[in-house]
């Protein structure tokens, strides 16, 4: 019997759930609300030295990795799951195309990250 | 001759019950999911093109609309947190704990203090620590 992929995709899923249920509210706050409204950040929160120097230490590095991707594969599985709710049926094609929007994402994150 | 089959119209079946718009509302925030990974990802990007381009960035996200969104974005993802862990019981096989099953409202308690915890700390991190 072929196995399956789908396990592959569930626990991407649910590793980027779960992260994106821990992180997503507190970034979203801080670099578009908190920074730029000046609400409750300091606007040198994210100062160009600061920022810079978070990307280029490898824990920095990796979190950046991690929360863009993840948050990318969780989304791609979810959406192509919520398309069939909505009355969408998609095929291979759409499957592909938004695994390989998350595969894509996930490849940029990786090269721009290291290279920093 | 043959009849061609009954098929049950499911155009709009979510709209009709508010459990299912909740449950819609609840897989479309993997949507907002999807925007913010992407704006991440441009800053991420601007950043390697050096101090213009990441300023060019947070301009950007300085615009009134861009605060805007980020205000919606942000009510969504507080949705996001706040069902994905009111799930979480019913994804997982039930947990016995000295011979007694955990309720499922306990393990929903603990991932909201969880998103909780970890927001102060990233707050305090990006605020006042050395990042």
């Amino acid at each position: 019997m072929k196995r399956s992929n789908a396990p592959i995709f569930w626990s991407l899923f649910g590793a980027g759930g779960v992260l994106s249920a821990l992180l997503a509210p507190v970034l979203v706050y801080i670099t578009g609300i908190g920074v730029p409204a000046g609400a409750g950040m300091p606007a040198d929160a994210l100062a160009y030295p600061r920022v810079l120097a978070f990307a280029q230490n490898l824990s920095g590095k990796a979190v950046l990795f991690v929360v863009i991707a993840l948050f990318l594969w969780h989304a791609a599985h979810r959406i192509y799951h919520c398309l069939h709710d909505f009355g969408v049926h998609p095929g291979l094609a759409t499957r592909l195309m938004l695994y390989g929007s998350a595969l894509a994402g996930t490849a940029a994150a990786a090269l721009l990250t290291i290279r920093l | 001759m043959t009849r061609l089959p009954y098929v049950r119209p499911m155009q709009g079946w979510w709209r009709r019950n508010p459990y299912y718009v909740r449950y819609m509302l609840m897989e479309t925030t993997s949507v907002i999911v999807a925007l913010y990974a992407v704006i991440l990802l441009v800053g991420v990007w601007r950043l390697s093109q050096g101090q213009a381009a990441y300023e060019a960035w947070l301009a950007a996200l300085r615009q009134p609309w861009a605060i805007a969104l980020h205000g919606f974005m942000l009510l969504a993802m507080l949705y996001h947190a706040y069902t994905w862990w009111k799930v979480l019981p019913k994804t997982l096989p039930l947990i016995h704990v000295g011979g007694k099953p955990v309720p499922g409202l306990l393990l929903s308690a603990a991932g909201w203090m969880a998103t909780l915890v970890v927001s102060a700390a990233v707050y305090a991190t990006v605020r006042w620590g050395g990042l």
